[in-house]
Formats: C-alpha cells, sequence, structure tokens
C-alpha cells in the first residue's frame, strides 16, 4: 500500500506501483486540474509540486511520492488566490487555458525557489511548459507581476 | 427569453458553468415547446444594416430568438446560452457579452451556459473559419434587443404606461416620469409572457452607449476556473462506472489489422479488456481508423496495456508514402502548366517578354495541430441512446455523426460540449467521438477514449504539403508586369471523397486566386496532386502557404529591384481600388462580395499603420533585420513587421513583432490581442521548426520532442498589436486565424534583410547554421 499526502489529504494506493502519478491523480482521485499534454515530460502541462519542487507527474510514478506532500493546481491556494492565479487573472494570461494549471505550478515553484527572477530567468524556468495558444508574453509578465507584489 | 421559477441542480460537468442556481432542464424544457420565433434564416437585411453576411448561407442558418438564448431567474440572474466552442478566442465571452450589451443586462449578474450541440434549435455551431463574431454580432445585438425589449413591455404594462416611456437601463427598468424603476427579476416572469418582437421593429442601442463592446474590459468567464483547476476541459468529464480506453489505430492512413494478440496487455494490473475497433475504409471523412482498443481502470493502466500488445498491420496502397520523394512530385509538377485557375491577360507570353523574371519555388511541409488538450471523448451509450461530452468544434455535426455511425436517431443524441484544449481545426474532425461511441456502445458502459500524444501526431488530419512556385516577369523599370503562380498541394477534398486531386474552391480562394496586387498579366495554376494521408483544416489553412510565397516574393522583387520592401509592397498593391479576380465563383469565406470586397484600401492601411507604429525603416544593430508582410484572410486584413536576429551561430531570436488589424466592426480588442500575440507564436513555430514527415506511410514524428513547437524562451520578447478602429458600420470580420499567415513571410524577409539568405523551403531548422 502507498501512502501518499496530496493537497494535505493522505491517499493510499494498491494497484501498479508505476502507475503514474498523473494518471492516479486525474483517474484515481479525481483531481483533473492537473493535465496530460505529452506523458513524456516535453510539455509541462501535468506540473505538480512535489515538496517544493515542480515535477512533471506524468513521467513520476505513485511509488516515487510515497511518504511525500504533492500540492496540485486544486491545493495551490484555498480560494484559489496565490499570487501566481491573481496575477493570471490581471494579466489575462489564458486562452483556451489547457497548459495553464501547469504553467501556474511551475511558476509558483520558481518564485519558491527564487523570489524575485529577472526577466531572463522567467524565461528560462518556464521553458519547459509549451502553451501552443502562445500566451508566453503574458505568462512572462504575470510571473513577473506575481513576483512584484499583486 | 425564459422565466426559471425552480432553481436547480445541475448534473455532471454542467456544474462548471456557473449556472448553480439555475436548472439546465428548466431552461431547456421551454424551449421546444414556445420555440415558435425561430427564424432559421438570414436575418441581416439591408434595412436595418448596411452589410449582409454569409451567417444564413451555413448549414441550420441563424437563429435569433431570445427565448432560445436568454433566461432570467426571480434573482435576477440572466443566463445567456454560448452556442459556439470556446477553444480560446474568447467566443464563450463575447457572443453572450453582445446580448448583454444589447439587452442592458449587468455583466456581473450574467451567468454563461454552454448549448449542447443541436442546430436546428441554435443555428450553426461550426466553431471554424473565424466567423462567430462577424455571423452573430447582429443577431447577438437582435437576441439581446428582443429580450430588452420584452422587458421594458412587462414594466410598462405593470405600470400602465405607454412602452416608449420606459428604459431598460443597467440591468432594471426605469419609468424617469415618475421615477419607478423595476429589476430584470421582477419582470422576468411577466417578461416571458411577451411576444418575441419583430425583427424589423427592433431599435438598436447606439454605439455610442455601448458600455462593453469594443472595449476590452471584460475577461473571459472562464478566468478563474482556469486559474483555479476547476474549468472542465473534454479530458476531464468522469461519469459514475466509466472505462478509460486508449486506442492502437493503424500506422498507416487505409492500413488495417491483421492479428493481434492480447495476452501481455490483459496481464497488466488495471487492463479489463482488449477490443477491435471498427474502421472505415480510407478516405471516409471523419470516419475512425480502426484497430484494438484496451480498456482499463485508468488511463495510465490503459497505455501501459497497449504497449503490450503484439500487433500485425497490412498497411495497404498508402505504405508507399515517402515526403522526401513527394517533395520532388510536388516541385516537378509546379515547374508544368496545370489547371488554369485564374486569368487576366496574357502572363505566359508577358513572362517571355519580360526584361526580367524573378523565381520562387516555396516549400512548406505538413503541419500538426498539437493543441495542448489531444483529442478525447467521452461516451455514454444505453440502447438507443447516446450521451457524448467532447472538446469539438463542431457539435451539430458530431451530433449528426454520432447518430450516423450508430444508425439511431439524431434526436437520441445528445452532445455535450466541455472546454476545447485548443482546436485550432483538428477538433472540426469528430472522429475521437466516434470512436468513444462506439465503444461504449460495445462494452454497454460509459467510456472516455484518450489520445496520447503520439496518436494525435500520427494520426492527425494534417495541415497539407505543397510547393507554390511564382514566377513574376519586370519591365525595364522594374515593375511587375506578369505573375504566374503554381500552387500544388494534396487537398482538403481527399478526405471527403477517394481521387480528389484539386484544390477545392474554398482552398483556392485563400490566398491564390484572390492574390490582390495591380498587375496586367495573371495566371494563377492548380496542377494536380495526389493524397495519401488524412488532410483537413489547420488555422489559417491554405492561407499559411500562399501568404508565405507571395509575401515572400514580394520581397525578393524587393531585392531584384533594390528598392525598399515595404514601398514594393504598396507598388504591387497599387491603387485604392475594390479588386474583381476573374475568377469563375469567387470564393469570399462564404461571405457575400458587396460586404466583404477585396479593397485594397484597407489593405494598404494596414501596412501603411503597422510601417508606422512598427517604425519601420528604424536603425537595428548588425544582425538584425526587418522584414514586412500582408495578407486579407477571414476577410481580414493583417500586416506584420519581425524583427529578427541571427548571431554568428546562426541562431535566430525574435526581439520584437508588431502586427495591425483591420477586423472591421469588434467586440473584445483584448482578445484579438490575445489571438495575435499567439498567431505570432504559432507562426514562429512552422516557421522554425513545423515539419510532419512521413517515411514508408508512416509518420515520423512522436512527440513535442521531435515535433516541436516555440517555448518560452525562444518566443519573441514583445509583440505589439495595433487595431485598426472601424469605420462606422464596417461589417466585422475574422480574428482568430488570419494573424498566422503574414508571420512567417515577413520573418523570411527579416532574416534576408538580416542576412542576405532567402529561405524558400520550411522550416527553417539547420538552414541559417550552414
Amino acid at each position: 500500500m502507498i501512502k501518499v499526502k496530496i493537497n494535505g489529504q493522505e491517499q493510499s494506493w494498491d494497484g501498479d506501483p508505476d502507475l503514474p502519478l498523473l494518471w492516479f491523480l486525474r483517474d484515481e482521485a479525481g483531481l483533473t486540474g492537473t493535465k496530460f499534454g505529452c506523458g513524456q515530460a516535453l510539455c509541462g502541462a501535468c506540473t505538480v509540486i512535489v515538496d517544493k519542487e515542480a515535477v512533471r507527474s506524468c513521467i513520476t510514478s505513485i511509488n516515487d511520492v510515497a511518504g511525500r506532500e504533492v500540492t496540485t493546481i486544486e491545493g495551490l491556494h484555498p480560494d484559489g488566490d496565490h499570487p501566481v492565479q491573481k496575477a493570471w487573472r490581471q494579466v489575462n494570461v489564458p486562452q483556451c487555458g489547457f497548459c495553464q494549471a501547469g504553467q501556474i505550478m511551475q511558476a509558483a515553484a520558481l518564485l519558491m525557489e527564487n523570489p524575485k527572477p529577472s526577466h531572463d530567468q522567467i524565461r528560462e524556468a518556464m521553458a519547459g511548459n509549451i502553451c501552443r495558444c502562445g500566451c508566453y508574453q503574458r505568462i512572462e509578465n504575470a510571473v513577473h507581476l506575481a513576483s512584484t507584489g499583486v | 427569453m425564459n422565466f426559471i421559477d425552480k432553481p436547480g441542480k445541475l448534473r455532471g460537468f454542467e456544474k462548471n458553468i456557473k449556472v448553480e442556481k439555475v436548472s439546465r432542464r428548466s431552461i431547456l424544457k421551454g424551449l421546444g415547446v414556445t420555440g415558435g420565433f425561430v427564424l432559421a434564416a438570414p436575418v441581416m437585411t439591408r434595412q436595418a444594416f448596411a452589410y449582409e453576411t454569409g451567417a444564413g448561407k451555413m448549414p441550420h442558418g441563424v437563429v435569433v430568438d431570445p427565448r432560445v438564448f436568454v433566461a432570467v431567474a426571480p434573482d435576477g440572474t440572466v443566463t445567456i446560452l454560448a452556442h459556439r466552442s470556446e477553444m480560446g478566442t474568447g467566443v464563450r465571452t463575447s457572443l453572450p457579452l453582445i446580448v448583454a450589451e444589447e439587452m442592458e443586462a449587468d455583466w456581473s449578474k450574467v451567468r454563461v451556459q454552454q448549448a449542447h450541440g443541436d442546430e436546428v434549435k441554435f443555428g450553426n455551431q461550426d466553431t471554424d473559419g473565424s466567423r462567430s463574431t462577424r455571423h452573430y454580432l447582429i443577431p447577438m445585438r437582435q437576441i439581446g434587443a428582443s429580450a430588452r425589449t420584452m422587458l421594458e413591455q412587462a414594466a410598462a404594462k405593470r405600470w400602465n404606461v405607454p412602452a416608449t416611456e420606459v428604459k431598460a437601463v443597467n440591468h432594471e427598468v426605469v419609468h424617469s416620469a415618475s421615477g419607478r424603476k423595476l429589476g430584470f427579476g421582477e419582470l422576468a416572469a411577466d417578461a416571458a409572457k411577451e411576444s418575441v418582437p419583430s425583427i424589423e421593429g427592433l431599435k438598436l442601442k447606439d454605439p455610442k452607449d455601448f458600455r462593453y463592446l469594443g472595449k476590452g474590459q471584460v475577461s473571459i468567464v472562464d478566468l478563474h476556473d482556469i486559474t483555479t483547476g476547476k474549468a472542465r476541459y473534454g479530458a476531464d468529464v468522469r461519469l459514475p462506472g466509466m472505462k478509460y480506453a486508449v486506442i492502437a489505430r493503424p500506422p498507416v492512413t487505409g492500413g488495417k489489422l491483421t492479428s493481434f494478440d492480447p495476452d501481455a496487455a490483459l496481464k497488466v494490473s488495471g487492463v479489463e479488456k482488449v477490443m477491435k475497433v471498427q474502421g472505415w475504409p480510407w478516405p471516409s471523412k471523419f470516419q475512425p481508423l480502426g484497430g484494438v482498443a484496451v480498456i482499463a481502470r485508468n488511463t495510465g493502466a490503459a497505455i501501459k496495456g497497449r504497449d503490450a500488445l503484439k500487433l500485425v498491420w497490412d498497411d495497404g496502397a498508402n505504405g508507399r508514402y515517402n515526403s522526401v520523394a513527394y517533395r520532388k512530385d510536388l516541385e516537378e509538377a509546379s515547374r508544368k502548366p496545370g489547371l488554369v485557375v485564374r486569368r487576366e491577360g496574357d502572363a505566359d507570353a508577358a513572362l517571355k517578354t519580360a526584361d526580367k523574371v524573378v523565381t520562387g519555388e516555396y516549400y512548406l511541409p505538413h503541419l500538426a495541430h498539437v493543441s495542448m488538450e489531444p483529442p478525447v471523448a467521452v461516451a455514454d451509450v444505453k440502447g438507443d441512446k447516446a450521451e457524448i461530452w467532447a472538446p469539438v468544434q463542431s457539435p451539430g455535426g458530431t451530433r449528426e455523426d454520432v447518430a450516423k455511425t450508430l444508425g439511431i436517431p439524431e434526436a437520441n443524441v445528445t452532445v455535450n460540449v466541455t472546454l476545447l484544449g485548443g482546436g485550432f481545426g483538428r477538433k472540426s474532425k469528430c472522429d475521437f467521438a466516434l470512436e468513444a461511441a462506439l465503444l461504449s456502445k460495445e462494452l454497454g458502459a460509459p467510456v472516455k477514449v484518450q489520445w496520447t500524444r503520439e496518436d494525435d501526431l500520427h494520426h492527425d488530419f494534417l495541415h497539407t504539403v505543397s510547393v507554390e512556385r511564382i514566377e513574376a516577369g519586370l519591365d525595364k523599370d522594374g515593375k511587375v508586369i506578369a505573375w504566374r503562380h503554381r500552387s500544388v498541394a494534396p487537398t482538403i477534398a481527399s478526405t471527403f471523397a477517394a481521387g480528389a486531386n484539386h484544390a477545392a474552391a474554398f482552398e483556392l480562394g485563400m490566398g491564390l486566386v484572390d492574390m490582390p496586387f495591380e498587375i496586367a498579366n495573371i495566371s494563377c495554376e492548380n496542377p494536380e496532386a495526389a493524397a495519401f494521408t488524412r488532410i483537413g483544416w489547420f488555422r489559417s489553412v491554405s492561407n499559411i502557404p500562399r501568404a508565405f510565397a507571395v509575401q515572400s516574393m514580394v520581397g525578393e522583387i524587393a531585392n531584384a529591384t533594390g528598392r525598399d520592401q515595404k514601398e514594393t509592397l504598396l507598388a504591387l498593391i497599387g491603387s485604392p481600388r475594390i479588386v474583381k479576380p476573374n475568377v469563375k465563383d469567387l470564393w469570399n469565406y462564404g461571405e457575400p462580395y458587396d460586404s466583404y470586397p477585396i479593397d485594397t484600401a484597407r489593405l494598404r492601411k494596414v501596412v501603411e499603420l503597422v510601417a508606422e507604429k512598427g517604425e519601420w525603416g528604424r536603425q537595428v544593430p548588425k544582425g538584425h533585420g526587418l522584414g514586412i508582410a500582408v495578407h486579407r484572410s477571414f476577410v481580414s486584413y493583417i500586416a506584420t513587421i519581425v524583427e529578427v536576429a541571427v548571431d554568428d551561430k546562426g541562431k535566430l531570436s525574435v526581439p520584437r513583432v508588431d502586427t495591425a488589424i483591420d477586423c472591421g466592426t469588434y467586440v473584445n480588442p483584448e482578445r484579438i490581442a490575445s489571438q495575435i500575440e499567439g498567431a505570432a507564436i504559432m507562426g514562429l513555430s512552422l516557421a522554425k521548426y513545423g515539419a510532419v514527415t512521413f517515411k514508408d506511410g508512416k509518420v515520423q514524428q512522436k512527440n513535442f520532442d521531435d515535433f516541436q513547437v516555440v517555448r518560452m524562451d525562444e518566443a519573441p520578447l514583445v509583440t505589439n498589436v495595433h487595431i485598426v478602429p472601424p469605420a462606422p458600420d464596417t461589417p466585422p470580420s475574422g480574428v482568430g486565424e488570419p494573424g498566422v499567415p503574414p508571420f512567417a513571410p515577413a520573418l523570411m524577409n527579416a532574416i534576408f534583410a538580416a542576412t542576405g539568405k532567402r529561405i524558400r523551403a520550411l522550416p527553417i531548422g539547420k538552414q541559417l547554421e550552414a
């Protein structure tokens, strides 16, 4: 039995220990905010925070996070008012919105590690997250806004 | 307009649509019963408006009935239906916003509800062709005005005063003479009993009184849900007892399953079943390819199970499709005369006598849509009834196709439209929903079919592959006197009918025969090209290769004559005039030519505006270059200037992009800006990396590592969007697609300015490194 804390709640799994965390979250735990985009850690749509690190849940097995704390978009802030989320709304970042949970989790992890990133640091840190609609300019501005106070 | 007296609870995924107090069932109840005023006909009359659109000619036309689209609850909550699909353009906000504007509803009290697929009820729902605003600006205004009038009439009756003395203002009706006011909620029950006013008698608001339209102050309705993970896309639908499926499809289009061994797959933990999926011969429009489905308790198990399948395929005739050889075929075809699709003067003769001929042969490979949400659908088929939840651009078409595929009446099919995690034309084809329907029927349980990214790349309805060859004949003074453009590409029609070898009218009309230059001798030709895979609409469609070729050629002519790119472009566009191409049945994006002619004054205007705002001719550092391009598509006019920087290793970056757009009368300039910013990214992606290639009939790319798209660290640093203020009564035109076509040629012209290298074959790849 694998035990993992997700958004503060303990969850358990006695199936395939190699099951990617992404599918545990989405299909078994019903946390569909985390998205499937590529399955190969190439696009960042499935990004969650494990302890304090941004992690691609599509290539992370449920076994890899046993005993650790996973935060998904649903658990980032109880009212959805994390500075990154607020900044996203102020800048009107999303188009289709599908990649945005991953983008927001990546940005939140970046700001935990580096509260005042430069524009170059933002562009580098966010380069693993693809947005096919092309919201990059606004993502960059929103991360900057979140880092300077929303 | 409906009156809702019993707020209820919503079921299933519809919880996300923020209509917590309003029962969808009760809204729908009123619709069929009271729908006597459904007008499935063109409603934009010349008496009322200065222009007509092609909306009425779309399948099922336009429905303008406030009782279909608007409901008012006693607490004043106004529910407005969005009947078009949201894939990122903002249409789910913009169309209801138009209704709210005209109805004098307070947007903070408006809830948007997504309509299911039913074109008889709602009018055409095909969300493609950059049509939503241009076809629905007027109908949505009429719906809002009707609802407002009904509320005003109800108030006038209540107060026993003439209707002319009352006025709706911001969610209330006011009788200013007596100072009395009644909220929309208080009037709802009475207003619902009022007859629907005639379209002809409606009074629309004076645009100067607009609170929302044209202002760009309203954020998309799903913004909060998107940023908190609550927004529901196709993949997020969960039903009790739902199974998860992935499908192994024939690797070659038209291939068939020879044999399979499910044993290893069935041993995978979580896998419950392995079953064949019915396939249709190629081409068969959007019907499934067939294959083998793995059914499991979660998607991860289904994918692992599929990996363990042993499969033997018969590749069939398309197994000979090889991109390297096919490119040569296209090039050869472009060097010989083809079917003439536009002729003015005698281009062949003029090219022979020209002082100089500039020739360019431009190649653009297949492109894949790769929307961030891969195709996915949930189906629940019980007996002769089917319910579908899917991110589809064509809810009505999906409903028809599901009914046909299952052999049940269309009335028994419900298509619930989720948010689309990107569409770009891919989700106009409902094959993934048909797969889910077939599997659910056979399983007797709800099922979700999830495509992986590899599936998406291997079984897309790809953007075509093309060679565009242009020869421009110049006289002694450098004036272009002859233009011969041969366009060779497999047609989208080949997905519908075997053996379609020539471009369809709608493809010809996308940048080939509608070429706007003032040249005496023009020949546009379309040599044959056979298709060997599924070809489909990709955002901007044929405009991408045509604009790439035509606008690159402008740069080449500028270089050949030693003139400035922008001046060369304006000289080619020529005098301000309405272009009348000598083309039988010119396809004009489905719009009447009188309302939406090719107007070179507007084309010139966007060139001049982008040149001014984008500081054309500014000094740029060494290694940088500026390029310009203009293109009319989806009846909008767009010009782009790209500044590129190429370092000594051939690595390119884009410091700045400026785009000017004239899309006529517009609704939400903030969303226009977002579309154009995104179009620059998509344009840069296809220019730098875009190529799906085939070997022995199989797509060679698998995922975002070998089908790359632009990431943030290589995105343009700044994209400035300049919107032309519309003249009064200018019809609205497209926004979602027109931003893409001018980007690549502007970039190629900029690269030439920076490096002296002319790139004629996309993607750029390593061409600058040599």
